[in-house]
């Protein structure tokens, strides 16, 4: 048996030792000293978390694929472990060998949501790695930073030496192969980073300098290395429907790892597609994964199978951003029916359009009693979804509600945003109004056919906006105003008749405006997690453990003007932190995107018309579907 | 037709509790293709059940689960299939058939054998071996034990069915049933208490003790048979 890198005394006094043990099914084993690369692959949230996610799970089956590689894991210790390894000065070790990260060849840390900024720096500290990218040794490992939050990297931009703009499948074994040349030659890190900087997608913040004008705004964004590229190209899959599991590029895990503590994915995930044709203006996941890419569909009949086999989960679900869009969905829905669900395997289709058919499915796979449907309007009325291009309208839901109702189902979920950009107070009474619509449609069934009572809960978050969106520019909500549309809200859901059927409730409003900053930040930002890091900010993204009064004595501490950030709307010609990366979508889309939405011009998803938004480029996915 | 299974967990598998460890084996009998019987209804679930819960930290080489199936080839092939897909530290020692009247294994529990040795550095800086001794010849051991609601004194020397100690390992044999049920750390608090230890590293049972429960037995009129006893190969 492996040696644990945590004595039993430590494992037995803190919560869930299994986070630490690995040694899960699946997990994979090579001799350190066999391999030229030493990879370790982080989330920095908790272990459940962490497993569940589907990206790393990828690409830990990549990267294992070489001889020359062993790639391992580490996720954030909880708080009760962190503490013990800061007394007992227990450095962070990687899952799999238990060796200490700072031994690693490289650590890749995913960046999922803002809300774990402080979480990464954790991972440093304990590991004994500086900080500060620049204050890094020859004894440290490469750090490489990935994922959705890296399309603004620039807030952590002090904390990596590289960001990788796009999908991991693409470059990561061009920069091994660089990576073995480099260690065989002896030469620096810098050197090294340099090489990495000439590849495709490869973002070295270092190599980059950011000058400010008076205002506060960037004046100039220019590289400093003769190396570095001015613009980073988004890497992307562009085959993906290639139905030779052996093809570039087309990796996807046949066996995943499987925890012994219950992961917040305790299933097998289907990943069917990447991208979403829907183009709604809030998301950032529908601008920077174009242009959407179906996966084959013997692929993944194959895969399920597989997966299913070689896990013994009881659970398969089917992952994108919207599975209705899949082309092939009744057929890959009807054959994990037939082939699994009479063996005991529950089949869980999340973000899927209620109709006809879902609920045909729905029907076959959930006990109606217990599960509830649900819907994400996003706004409450017409004119505000046809701002934010949600193409879902009020007879579409309420078609789908009564539907549902009459199938049996007697509990809906809906979901909205407040604080959108052009806002009134009939868009935010529209959210009550819908509500009452639905719960009305449920008591026009008659009496004797109700399933008892119905239960409409609707929700509202914040709205945030985020970078390579047509709202990029626009300007947020404070945290004030953001409780006093809630409250806008919430008097009109107790003037509704069926006030009894409906509950509403809120996000918090302190983490959307702190998330506000992280997402559209600057460079400056960077000393202010760092500050709220230092004064113990940790888990963020957990409501019990963020703790507001940190954060606003680190942004106040670092004179970070939060209207500058948050209430401020930006001009068109001002340079934005990200403007260098380049995803395909052009700014001169989202631009015109922007201006749609003011005038309330709805723009067709990319089946129905192309819009010529830039992602053509790639050569593949929908943007040809049609001319092929 | 009803299988019963035994297995050992060992080394840091200590660390999976209970549930995680039924967890692991629900996924474990679909990949190794077992064809295990379901539940009726809209989630149906496999038709297993374990014998007796293990805290976390105790490692063993006697835990057991019956499982009903609808079909099996034998006690063997069972055995090398479930092996192959098995985690280290978790093996399975063997597959029997159980007579279709037999009850399931957590009603019968009567005992079980631990064996349990002092952590190093945390043994109590007596003679051991003396004091073990004379601790066992007392006619009654009285300890409290504390519920939620109240405290009372129970008398744990008739739940003592066999005790030695040689070359540092306590071998126990101690009630198990569910209405006589005796933790192996309640046997060292009293140990301690008659030895008059009441501080020092001893006292930390949970981390003092590394428990290794060795058998699980049921009784029938012949005294304690192990569980897999009840039924047979095929
Ligand atoms: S180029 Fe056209 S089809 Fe392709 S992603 Fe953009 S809008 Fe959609």
């Amino acid at each position: 048996m492996r040696k644990l890198a945590l004595p039993d005394e430590v494992l037995l006094s803190v919560e869930k030792p299994e986070r630490y043990i690995g040694n899960e099914v699946n997990m994979v084993r090579k001799n350190p000293a066999d391999v030229d690369i030493r990879f370790v692959m982080c989330f920095p949230d908790v272990y459940e978390i962490g497993m569940s996610h589907l990206g790393i799970q990828i690409l830990y089956d990549m990267f294992n694929r070489r001889d020359d590689v062993y790639c391992e894991r580490v996720y954030s210790p909880w708080k009760d472990l962190d503490k013990v390894m800061r007394e007992k000065k227990i450095p962070l070790f990687a899952i799999e060998s238990q060796d200490p990260i700072k031994e690693f060849d490289f650590l890749g840390i995913t960046l999922q949501y803002e809300m774990c900024y402080t979480n990464v720096l954790q991972i440093l500290d304990l590991s004994g790695i500086p900080l500060m990218a620049k204050e890094r040794t020859e004894d440290d490992p490469i750090v490489f930073g990935g994922g959705p939050c890296s399309y603004n990297p620039e807030p952590l931009a002090d904390f990596f030496d590289v960001f990788y703009m796009g999908e991991g499948e693409k470059q990561y074994y061009r920069i091994f192969d660089i990576y073995k040349e480099h260690k065989k030659s002896g030469g620096t890190r810098k050197e090294f980073l340099e090489k990495v900087a000439e590849v495709p997608g490869m973002y070295v913040p270092m190599f980059y300098d950011v000058s400010y004008n008076e205002d506060g705004t960037i004046k100039e964004f220019k590289k400093n290395n003769e190396h570095a590229k001015d613009k980073i190209v988004k890497q992307l899959v562009v085959d993906m429907g290639n139905p030779d599991e052996n093809a570039e590029f087309n990796y996807y895990p046949r066996k995943p790892l499987v925890p012994f503590i219950k992961a917040t994915q305790d299933r097998v995930v289907l990943e069917i597609q990447r991208g979403c044709i829907r183009g709604c203006r809030f998301c950032q996941a529908g601008m920077v994964y174009r242009p959407v890419r179906e996966r084959n569909i013997e692929f993944l009949k194959k895969l399920a199978y597989d997966m299913l086999h070689s896990t013994g989960h009881e659970e398969i679900s089917l992952s994108s951003l919207s599975s209705s869009d899949f082309s092939h969905l009744e057929e890959i829905v009807n054959y994990l029916i037939d082939e699994f669900h009479g063996k005991g395997v529950n089949i869980s289709l999340p973000s899927l359009r209620i109709d006809a058919f879902s609920l045909d499915v729905m029907s076959k796979v959930q006990d109606i009693r217990k599960s509830s449907l649900t819907f994400a309007p996003e706004a409450g009325s017409q004119r505000m979804r046809n701002v934010i291009n949600k193409g879902l309208t009020e007879e579409v839901i309420l078609k789908g509600a009564s539907e549902a109702f009459h199938g049996g189902w007697n509990r809906v979920k809906l979901y909205f945003m407040l604080g959108l950009p052009t806002e009134t107070i009939e868009d935010m009474e529209g959210i009550a109004e819908l509500a009452e619509k639905v719960a009305e449609v449920y008591y026009e069934i008659p009496k004797d056919q109700r399933n008892g009572k119905v239960q409409v809960t609707a929700s509202s978050s914040f709205f945030i906006p985020k970078p390579f969106t047509p709202f990029q520019w626009t300007r947020m909500c404070t945290k004030e105003e953001f409780l006093g549309k809630a409250k806008i809200v919430n008097a009109k859901m107790k003037m509704m008749l069926n006030k009894k059927s409906i509950k509403y409730n809120w996000h918090e409003a302190d983490v959307s405006e702190l998330e506000g900053l992280l997402a559209r930040g600057d460079r400056k930002v960077c000393k202010t997690v760092l500050r709220a890091y230092e004064l113990g900010a940790l888990y963020d993204a957990w409501g019990d453990s963020f703790d507001n009064d940190i954060w606003e004595k680190a942004i106040e501490e670092t004179g970070i003007d939060m209207d500058f950030y948050i209430t401020r709307e930006r001009s068109y010609d001002e340079i934005l932190p990200w403007d260098f990366i380049d995803i395909g979508v052009t700014k001169k889309f989202l631009m015109r995107e922007y201006e749609n939405a003011k005038q309330e011009k709805v723009t067709p998803n990319c089946r129905m018309n192309c819009s010529g938004c830039g992602a053509m480029t790639f050569g593949g996915g929908v943007c040809f579907e049609a001319k092929n | 037709m009803k299988l019963r299974i035994k297995f050992a967990k060992r080394g840091y598998m200590k660390f999976v509790g209970h549930l995680d460890t039924m967890r692991y084996f629900q996924k474990a009998i679909r990949r190794a293709d077992i064809d295990i019987a379901y539940s009726e209804g809209f989630n149906p679930h496999q038709l297993m059940s374990f014998a007796a819960p293990l805290g976390v930290g105790m490692t063993s080489e006697g835990e057991y689960m019956d499982i009903v199936v609808k079909s099996a080839t034998s006690s063997e092939a069972i055995k090398k299939s479930l092996n192959e897909t098995m985690v280290e530290g978790m093996e399975i020692i063997s597959v029997v058939k159980l007579p279709d009247d037999s009850k399931n294994a957590m009603s019968i529990v009567a005992a079980a054998d631990y064996s349990i040795k002092y952590r190093e550095g945390y043994e109590p800086d007596i003679d051991i071996k003396s004091k073990f001794d004379e601790f066992l010849s007392q006619e009654s051991i009285i300890i409290t034990k504390k519920t939620k609601k109240s405290e009372k004194e129970v008398d744990i020397r008739p739940s003592i069915y066999e005790a030695k100690y040689a070359d540092g390992i306590f071998e126990l044999k101690l009630a198990s049933a569910s209405g006589e049920y005796l933790k192996p750390d309640l046997v060292f608090q009293a140990f301690n208490n008659y030895c008059g230890i009441t501080d020092g590293k001893c006292t930390e049972l949970k981390l003092a003790l590394l428990i290794n429960r060795v058998e699980v037995y049921a009784k029938n009129d012949n005294g304690f048979i192990p569980l897999e006893g009840l039924g047979g190969s095929f």
